[in-house]
């Protein structure tokens, strides 16, 4: 089935988050749409979904217009979806989720359950997805999710897949059989749309690659089209993924971490026995697909989950079972993974929310008492400081762009006396110039001699800033790199193959001496 | 595995959960202990010398089965021992989720028997079990009903506290229109239909202008309360022969399964009610665990998304499931006039639908559990009112409080963190 | 100012001060009448309050016409004479209505009296001017425990936990007041205080209870606060059914002896009028909450818990701490609120004291959009309402239930703006605006 899109607009308000748009995807091809977050790649496939509908241009399949009202309609023209956030019911079977909607019932209106389940096989097998149809679905590890996703989509007779952000999950190993599934759909005739931000990822499995930027199409290439064009088509300009710094002039450990464990209530070790150091004046940063613990290991640094065992000192000051607030006044400044959920008080305003961990202290409150004066005085300082583009500090927090939100959290938080920086995923979903920003501010931290611990499952954010690199894998360790390693290894490493090094982590290498001998294996 | 746990949105819980659990870990072994030390020094220490008789056969049955004999203060402390031995067990022991719940339904039955040994120990009058069974099952049925409606609503996602607005505005309804049409069956089915109108007012508000449910089963609790107090004084009153005199449902004896000794008389010889209940549990069950409709309106109340995008009308599934479930407690409502004391009464329903959503809750969400949950309330009502009508010292009014501080003591720590339906109270809103 | 209505932006904070904002924003341009106009079509809290009020009372009348025995005997003969069914509906509807007002503000009647008085010192010497106020003075005395209790849900709501347990809270504050009441001997002033702490107390204890098997164990407030109220409605039955608890000597009626009146909240204005000091301890409370949530670090903790616990967390405040302590001072102004009945008004407790306290505290709390002062507003319309009440039924034979019918109406409008908008064809308010009560779900 051919489909094409012609002058696709669909504006939200003022916001034109697809300006017209024209696509088309041939069978048997795996098209690839390139773009930044927010550049509207995700409209665009809600539109083709039907989940949104567009306020111009048209949708055509084998020449024919159509208009999709719902994922219905959609479906039954044989588009098929698999979201970036994957839409099962964790509490469900395989087979029940794949049959949702279109379920096969028996005469006595009962629902045949045998039918859904060979159907699962039966797809399984033809383009070797290998999952179980029995399985519940919260019990899958993130891969064989997305494989349920594909059935989902085949079982409904897709022709057209749409895969959105697929890899941002999955380990390289699991992207590798990603990638293997999706030829193999290819050559039974499937189109594939496969939306991506990694350059790659896209160089490596696309048949054509068109390339997004702020809601318009700002060009199609083939797939050998060189790293840096594609980037520099993506993001509108010659970019320096690479923040300028100086070399790192480490000094004294600052936090040390040594043996964390960190289970859950059924005892599983989400970190396992985690050791490193971070000294003044060096960014180690941690890299690993997300889902390793790196989450985890965040929350139990701040308190927010219980350590199960191992030692964590901050400026020689045990801080294994401190509080968050203890450990907030020890002297951790903390970027949360989530701003949103975790970082912000949205309906509360600019100034509360810079003021969020330190309400409670002079010159913000003299006893119980608050001082809005000087709430106010040093919000309009730090909106200052930090470039916060809001209408006032008494604006809420949640009309802000997700930059400026995360600047709020960046003045709050360094605006504190501090000895180390724990930022997580400190520039997910923001704009390029937002991170640069970030960035910026991040590394002069290093270079005021603060330790400042980063974790990240962007590469590419862990080269621009790291002076040493972690990488972890299933709650642990695999191995200390300098920033020199290359990517290869370093994706060997996040997919589990022990390194050389990752023994004793008070032997870390220092980051002029690297040891790059990827594991066996692989 | 691992990272699928960690991407679903368990972690919004990490605000509810507080991490300390010595507390609940040592809360059950202690209240079993409490409850073993009851049977022994409490009730076996100061119970009448004597046996305790229990019968098992109403007056006229066909056939009869012998009366049981115990001797009362032996029982009381075999009972509290067997007790303390599951409390320690419990303590210790590293006990399976299905025989941890065991452990609680044997210590509840070994106190009931202790409390009934003590209560009947020395009286000439033999203690009817049948009886005691067969008020339980229909003290519960209003109870049952709105529990089921409760599960139909939270695992579509709404949570409907408004079950208490439902029974009263069904038990009014159905008395009036019985007295005025004179027709038993037309009351039963308007005052299902009443069930359903509130559940109109539920929907509306909660789907269509996402308003707070849990604030707004509480208003509509109000509404009803307030409505039918209203139309009660103004009407009523004044017009009782006209009004509030509905005829009432007979029991009906089911023929050969009504005469099994004990099981017949307490399940085979009811209202019609009784059946209704039988029935809604079964379509319940059934639906909810094996249609179509079960699978979708599951998918509806834990990931609304999830089924939108693959067709399903989450909105109008919602609109209709609540609707829907509102007649079972409808009918649970006409309970209360045409299926047991005739004339309506000013808030008559007295707090029984707040019951059924504890029951709900404490059985997990599911029908049978629900139902179990549902029978124990039950149990304890006409425990309480036997228990006055032998005379024991016990106040009855501490007996009242008791299935509440059971719900709360359960909701505590007994049986753990209740999940419900994740997406239920969150209003579906439409990317 | 705490905002319940969610309300992203300067230009849309709700309240008169929008017209004012706006009539600025528009410059030389807009009349200020326009500017008004528009304030009030845009449908802002202020006046989607209003209107709800407005159209509960028309749902109200209705009601009332069309069941009333007089109405409906003339509906009988609608075509016979058809005028004569109509305005017997609109008599009725109308006078039950204006009944309530003669009860609650001010009856025209109680003036003409006062002016055929010999004298002005003979009319205040023998209550003639206090029975002008009388009216007032009952709302005052009915509003009260709703604004107490109100604040007793207002207050925890704010820090993302519903209280529907504000009857057992009263009851412990009426059991621990009463008992102080008569069982100890104290002389004026001191007895009074010492009771008021006691209710307090006793409202507290509950509070805490619940705050503490929530950030124990998770128990979810909501059923343990239902739970809760029959708890203590049976156990209330049970101090009074014995002599040798709480039952006065010498009775077998469910009731307590009266308290000393040495214990009684003094009044404000002369014998003739029941308005008490306990009006003041509420407009105190009320001002004390604002202060609390607003001005002070733990009402700061409050409010960020209410809004994202996450982020408190995060933040390093301690959520459960602060569940436990908002619940606790909730508990306290629900017991408070139970004192003030037994020491205001009641004197005695009885097996039914708390009447329809706990409820009518919801519909305050969300009638004032859970903010201190909406509270005592909502709370004297309220109050209002029950004063005048039973002028109504002993007047026009309509029910006091009519009451709650308007509160529960009342409170379903105010929580859903969008339907009063649609019905006045209001425009929604600009960038959201009015949210109403939006749900936050239940396992959050």
């Amino acid at each position: 089935m051919e489909l094409e899109l012609k002058g696709i607009t669909k504006r939200f308000g003022s916001l034109v988050a697809n300006d017209r748009i024209g696509l088309s995807v041939a069978p048997g091809q795996v098209h690839a749409l390139l773009g930044e977050n927010g550049a509207g790649k995700t409209t665009l496939m809600n539109v083709l979904y039907g989940l949104l509908q567009p306020d111009e241009g048209e949708i055509l399949l084998d020449g024919k217009a159509v208009r999709f009202h719902s994922p219905k309609d959609a479906i039954a023209a044989g588009i098929g979806m698999v979201h970036q956030h994957f839409m099962l019911v964790p509490v469900f079977t395989v087979a029940e989720n794949v049959t949702l909607g279109i379920e096969p019932v028996r005469p006595s209106g009962l629902l045949d359950r045998g039918k859904t389940r060979r159907e699962v096989r039966e797809l399984s097998h033809r383009y070797g997805l290998e999952v179980d149809p029995d399985a519940l679905v919260e019990d899958l590890p993130v891969g064989i999710q997305q494989r349920v996703e594909i059935i989902k989509a085949l079982v409904r007779e897709a022709t057209v897949l749409i895969l959105d952000e697929p890899t941002a999950v999955l380990t390289p190993a699991e992207t590798e059989d990603l990638f293997r599934i999706v030829r193999q759909l290819k050559e039974g005739g499937k189109s594939i749309v496969f939306i991506s931000h990694k350059l790659k990822e896209v160089q490596a499995i696309a048949d054509t690659i068109t390339v997004l930027r702020r809601g318009t199409v700002v060009g199609e290439r083939p797939p050998g089209t060189t790293e840096d064009e594609l980037a520099s088509l993506m993001v509108g300009r010659n970019v320096q993924l690479r923040v300028s710094k100086q070399p790192a002039k480490p000094g004294d450990a600052v936090l040390d971490v040594d043996g964390l464990v960190v289970t859950d209530q059924t005892g599983k070790a989400w970190v396992n026995g985690v050791s490193f150091q971070v000294r003044a004046g060096e960014i180690l940063g941690v890299a690993g697909v997300q889902g390793n613990g790196q989450t985890e290991l965040c929350e139990a640094l701040m308190g927010l989950l219980p350590t199960a065992s191992g030692q964590v000192t901050l400026g020689g000051r045990d801080l294994t079972h401190a509080t968050p607030q203890q450990r907030l006044r020890a002297g951790v400044a903390y970027i949360p993974e989530d701003r949103q959920q975790d970082g912000l008080v949205g309906e509360f305003s600019v100034a509360d929310n810079m003021v969020l961990d330190v309400y409670d202290r002079p010159p913000f409150a003299s006893g119980i008492n608050l001082r809005p004066a000087a709430i106010a005085a040093n919000a309009a300082e730090r909106v200052q400081e930090f470039d916060v583009r809001t209408p006032s500090a008494g604006a809420p927090v949640s009309t802000l762009s997700g930059g400026n939100q995360q600047k709020v959290i960046l003045a709050r938080e360094l605006g504190r006396e501090h000895k180390v920086l724990l930022a997580s995923q400190p520039t997910r979903g923001l704009d390029v110039g937002s991170i640069e920003f970030v960035h910026r501010r991040i590394v002069e931290q290093r270079d005021k001699g603060l330790a400042v611990l980063i974790v990240s499952a962007e590469l590419d954010e862990i080269y621009a800033l790291a002076d040493r690199i972690a990488v972890m894998y299933e709650g642990r360790i695999t191995g200390f790199r300098p920033p020199t390693v290359p990517a290869e290894e370093l994706g060997l490493l996040m997919a589990g193959a022990p390194g050389q090094d990752s023994g004793s982590p008070g032997a870390e290498p220092t980051p002029s001496a690297p040891t790059a001998t990827p594991g066996a294996g692989q | 595995m691992t990272v699928a746990d960690r991407v679903q949105p368990v972690d919004l819980d990490l605000a509810a959960q507080p991490p300390s659990s010595a507390f609940r870990r040592w809360l059950a072994p202690a209240t079993f202990a409490v409850f073993g030390l009851v049977n022994i020094f409490v009730l076996g220490l100061y119970s009448h010398s004597g046996d305790a008789t229990f019968a098992f056969s109403q007056a006229f049955a066909k056939v009869t089965v012998p009366n049981l004999s115990l001797p009362a203060a032996t029982t009381c402390y075999v009972c509290g021992a067997i007790t303390l031995v599951i409390a320690a067990v419990r303590a210790f022991a590293p006990l399976g989720m299905a025989l941890k719940r065991v452990s609680i339904a044997v210590v509840v039955f070994l106190f009931i028997v202790a409390l009934l040994c003590w209560a009947d120990a020395g009286l000439t009058t033999a203690f009817n079990v049948v009886n005691l069974l067969q008020g339980t099952l229909n003290d519960s049925i209003p109870i049952m009903l709105g529990a089921l409606t409760g599960v139909v609503c939270s695992r579509s996602g709404v949570i409907n506290i408004g079950i208490e607005g439902q029974l009263l505005l069904g038990a009014f309804t159905a008395a009036i229109v019985s007295t005025v049409t004179g027709s038993l069956w037309l009351g039963l089915v308007c005052g299902a239909l009443a069930g359903s109108l509130v559940a109109v007012l539920l929907a509306v508000f909660a789907i269509n202008y996402r308003v707070d449910q849990v604030v707004l089963g509480v208003v509509l609790n109000t509404l009803i309360l307030g409505l039918t107090g209203f139309l009660y004084d103004d009407l009523m009153v004044p017009y009782t022969n006209t009004l509030n005199s509905p005829p009432t449902f007979t029991a009906i004896k089911i023929p050969l399964l009504g005469d099994i000794p004990i099981i017949g008389p307490v399940f085979f010889d009811a209202t019609v009610f009784l059946y209704l209940t039988y029935l809604a549990l079964a379509g319940v069950q059934v639906g909810l665990f094996a249609t179509r409709w079960g699978l979708r309106t599951r998918a509806i109340g834990e990931h609304p998304v999830a089924a939108d995008t693959v067709g399903i009308p989450v909105l109008a599934m919602r609109y209709r499931n609540v609707i829907a479930a509102g007649v079972i407690a409808g009918i649970g409502g006409a309970y209360f006039t045409i299926g047991s004391v005739g004339a309506f009464g000013k808030g008559m329903t007295s707090g029984e639908g707040y019951i059924a959503l504890a029951a709900m809750i404490f059985g997990r969400y599911t029908p049978f559990g629900a139902i179990s949950a549902a029978l124990l309330f039950g149990f304890m009502t006409q425990l309480q009112s036997i228990m006055s009508t032998l005379n024991t010292p016990i106040q009855s009014n501490l007996l009242l409080m008791t299935p509440y501080i059971v719900v709360i003591i359960v909701l505590a720590g007994l049986i753990g963190k209740v999940r419900g339906p994740r997406a239920e109270g969150i209003p579906y809103v439409k990317a | 100012m705490s905002d319940q209505a969610a309300s992203p932006g300067p230009a849309t904070s709700p309240g008169p001060a929008t017209a004012g904002a706006k009539e600025e924003e528009r410059g030389p341009d807009g009349s200020f009448g326009r500017a008004l106009r528009d304030a009030i079509l845009e449908g802002n809290t202020v006046t989607v309050t209003i209107l709800a009020i407005f159209t509960a009372f028309v749902v109200g009348g209705l009601l009332n016409a069309f069941t009333n025995r007089t109405v409906l005997h003339a509906w009988a003969s609608l075509f016979s004479a058809p005028g004569h069914a109509i305005a017997t509906a609109w008599d009725t509807a109308v006078g039950a209505y204006v009944e309530m007002f003669e009860g609650s503000v001010f009856n025209p009647h109680t003036v003409a009296a006062l002016f055929q008085q010999a004298s002005f010192s003979t009319a205040v010497h023998d209550g003639y001017l206090s029975a002008v106020f009388s009216p007032l003075s009952e709302t005052a005395v009915q509003a009260t425990p709703l604004i107490l209790a109100g604040l007793a849900v207002a207050l925890p709501y704010q820090a993302g936990l519903f209280n529907i347990g504000a009857q057992s809270q009263l009851i412990g504050g009426m059991i621990v007041a009463t008992f102080l009441g008569y069982g100890v001997s104290m002389p004026f002033f001191v007895h009074v205080v010492v009771c008021v702490i006691g209710g307090f107390a006793g409202g507290a204890a509950l509070g805490w209870l619940v705050g503490e098997l929530k950030a124990r164990t998770g128990a979810h407030e909501v059923i343990v606060t239902i739970m809760l109220n029959y708890i203590m409605a049976y156990f209330l039955t049970y101090l009074l059914s014995f002599g040798y608890l709480m039952q006065a000597p010498a009775t077998s009626n469910q009731i307590t002896s009266p308290i000393a009146g040495n214990a009684h909240l003094p009044l404000l204005f002369g014998s003739h009028l029941r308005i008490n000091a306990g009006f003041l301890i509420a407009l105190a409370c009320a001002a004390g909450v604002w202060w609390l949530l607003n001005r002070t670090t733990i009402g700061f903790e409050f409010r960020s818990i209410g809004k994202n616990p996450s982020a408190a967390r995060v933040a390093g405040m301690n959520v459960e701490r602060n569940w436990v302590l908002v619940m606790l001072i909730a508990g306290g102004l629900a017991g408070l609120s139970g004192a003030t009945v037994i020491q205001g008004t009641d004197f005695t407790l009885n097996f039914q004291s708390y009447g329809t306290y706990g409820i009518d505290a919801i519909t305050v709390a969300l009638l004032g959009l859970g903010r201190p002062f909406g509270v005592v507003l909502a709370g004297l319309l309220f109050g209002a309402l029950h004063a005048g009440a039973p002028l109504m039924q002993a007047a026009t034979g309509t029910p006091v239930d009519m009451v709650e019918v308007l509160q529960a109406v009342i409170v379903l409008f105010v929580a859903a703006p969008p339907l009063i908008r649609t019905m006045y064809r209001l425009r929604a308010a600009r960038a959201g605006g009015v949210g109403g009560v939006m749900s936050k779900g239940w396992n959050a």
